[in-house]
């Protein structure tokens, strides 16, 4: 059985009828009469715009209601806007001769009331969007500021008092952090060594430069690709999952919560998982070099015919201890990023669910920014240094 | 004259240049259920932010036993609050809820702690729940579990926000019956914010009322002498749930 709404559009039965009458030289008078409900709604609102444009400034257009019979919320809500839109431009329009149950909804949707003027919202300009826009980055950069002292504070006073800090979520958090990680970890820096060292092989094939495989694998995954590549899997892992962890907590209330029994959001939630990842990610980045390489090797005995014994013999020669210490420091500092944005982040979470959202995409985003700065900065540092 | 518990002087709060309510005075006093209504926007919870020390006043003081509170981050707290939505910890059981300050703020032993716990959640009716999480609770539950969490650490003074709101009729009623309790039998000191008319008839001793448009107080005293007495519109309003032109 088809609904009576379909019937009524298969039907095409109109349910009512409009009547503009000349009543006096300038005024005008639209009869209605039926039923004017949603299900008619496109026409019915196409023919009283008609109705409306003819009326000119100063003249009066009234709607005549004295045949409706029946009005839905959706099509007077429409009428109450036709009028409003009438009276904006100075035209009188009026409901008249309604019953009283049609009053009564006229009334509701405020059919009755006088239409003050519209504001008109003022569209921004260019550099006023321009000014917001710099303004909101260069607060942005002050709440992060005024983030890092207080952390830095915090730690201090946990370092004088140790036992004040929340050392009980460590070791889950560390779980969650670096344990947790390693499968990905491994598997993501033994096909980027994997990958790597086969675009690589053509061109070493070439020179007879094959051996060269292992420096190439080694000091590109100790003193760059290891680091990176395990913090950006971290960022995209923990730092979002701090973020949005932290951003829930704050807008249920849980972090105020903590803060009235006393504990400081900064030592009881942040401390943790910041020193959480400034351990895991050395740990990690060490699997992730050895993984890399690992993966080179595996290029290297399948084509370009080098054993093991002569891929460690010269990865050994090419490879110093300060390549790999290079990348560790770098990944303690990667860590600290990633902790400390995700967290800041978090914690400067409002507006419920879309704003948590939005904060783990700002989190991902400016750690993941971060990093390659980050990154940079290094490389200059130890190219200057000779480290 | 004892010296009251709470004592509001010349209040100002508000967002950035937003203000909610200005120069507000008042006190609460010792073993009072003193109840902060008002309607939608009047800026009543703000007001509890400000009295439980989440935001620095624009001016003005708030002297909790006589003295400015030092808010320090970190520290034992006060007092105890129940917040709306409850704010159980969500990644911890309902008992280790409540065990967390009492574990943090005492050097009570784990048996001890436990036994804590237990009683507590035995006194808002959510024995059995101990192991339970957050979310397999009810609202009403979580509001109860918040309780027990508030009342841990025995404070005098329990701030509550919104008992009632979002309970069918019973939990609210419940609810009621237990704030009544921990006031007349445990003699805590309970400052409620709502603005159910039932809950406030019913536990309230005094009230203040707040008022969006003027920003200020505009009544004080006991519900329900200004709900037969008042001849301010808005109070009337108010307590009759009817809007200020038709009362």
């Amino acid at each position: 059985m088809s609904s009576p709404a379909k019937a009524l559009k298969a039907s095409s039965v109109r349910l009512y009828e409009l009547e503009q009458v000349q009543v006096e030289a300038s005024l005008t008078e639209l009869r209605i009469r039926g039923r004017l409900q949603l299900s008619e709604a496109g026409p019915l609102w196409g023919e009283l715009d008609q109705c409306a444009l003819s009326a000119a400034k100063g003249e009066t257009l009234n709607f005549d209601m004295s045949g409706v019979e029946h009005v839905d919320g959706s099509a007077m809500a429409m009428l109450a806007h036709l009028r409003a839109r009438l009276q904006q431009r100075g035209v009188m329009a009026e409901f008249v001769k309604a019953a009283p149950a049609i009053q009564e909804i006229i009334h509701l949707y405020r059919g009755d009331v006088r239409v003050g003027r519209k504001k008109r919202r003022q569209a921004r300009g260019l550099l006023d969007q321009l000014g917001q826009a710099t303004l909101a980055i260069l607060s942005e950069a002050k709440l992060g500021l005024a983030f890092l002292g207080y952390l830095v504070v915090e730690w201090g006073r946990v370092l004088r008092a140790p036992r004040t800090g929340n050392w009980r979520d460590l070791p889950p958090t560390l779980e969650r952090t670096g344990a947790d990680a390693v499968p990905i970890v491994t598997l993501i820096n033994f096909l980027v060594g994997l990958v790597m060292a086969f675009q690589s092989s053509a061109q070493l094939k070439q020179y007879g430069a094959n051996i060269f495989l292992a420096d190439l694998i080694g000091i590109s995954m100790t003193r760059e690709l290891g680091p990176l590549l395990t913090a950006i899997v971290v960022c995209g892992r923990s730092g979002a999952a701090f973020a949005a962890e932290l951003g829930s907590m704050k807008v249920n209330e849980e972090i105020d919560a903590l803060r009235t029994m006393g504990f400081g959001a900064m030592r009881y939630l942040v401390l943790p998982r910041v020193v959480s990842l400034m351990i895991a990610m050395p740990l990690l980045t060490l699997i992730a070099d050895v993984l890399g390489i690992l993966g080179g090797l595996v290029v290297g005995m399948t084509s370009l015919d080098l054993t093991a014994t002569s891929f460690a013999t010269q990865l050994q020669k090419a490879v110093s201890l300060s390549d790999v210490f290079s990348g560790l420091s770098k990944s303690v500092v990667f860590g600290l990023a990633i902790g400390f944005i995700s967290c800041q982040q978090g914690l400067a979470t409002s507006g419920g669910a879309e704003g948590v959202g939005r904060r783990t995409t700002a989190a991902v985003v400016t750690t993941l920014f971060m990093l390659v700065v980050l990154d940079a900065i290094f490389t200059i540092f130890f190219e200057a240094t000779g480290i | 004259m004892t010296t009251p518990l709470i004592e509001v002087i010349d209040l100002t709060i508000g967002w950035g240049d937003v203000i909610l309510q200005k120069d507000a005075n008042f006190q609460v006093q010792r073993g009072d259920i003193f109840v902060v209504l008002g309607g939608s926007g009047c800026g009543k919870s703000t007001m509890l932010r400000y009295l439980i020390g989440l935001e620095t006043p624009l001016s003005g003081m708030i002297k909790i036993d006589g003295a400015v509170p030092e808010h320090k981050e970190v520290g034992r707290p006060p007092f105890g609050v129940m917040f709306q939505s409850g704010a159980l910890l969500g990644s911890m059981t309902v008992s280790e809820n409540i065990a967390l300050p009492l574990q943090t703020w005492t050097d009570l032993p784990p048996e001890a702690v436990l036994s804590i716990v237990e009683a507590k959640l035995r006194l808002v009716g959510l024995q059995g729940t101990e192991d339970m999480m957050p979310a397999e609770l009810s609202g009403g539950m979580k509001k109860r579990a918040a309780i027990a969490r508030a009342m841990a650490l025995e404070p005098e003074l329990v701030f509550l926000d919104e008992p009632s709101a979002g309970l069918d009729p019973i939990s609210a009623f419940e609810l009621d019956e237990l704030i009544v309790t921990l006031n007349q039998k445990l003699g805590m000191t309970v400052v409620i914010v709502t603005h159910d008319l039932d809950s406030i008839f019913k536990i309230a001793k005094h009230c203040i009322m707040l008022d969006k448009k003027s920003k200020t107080i505009i009544a004080r005293g006991d519900p329900r002498e200004l709900r037969d007495k008042s001849d301010d519109l808005r109070v009337k309003a108010f307590f009759n749930r009817a809007s200020e032109e038709s009362s």
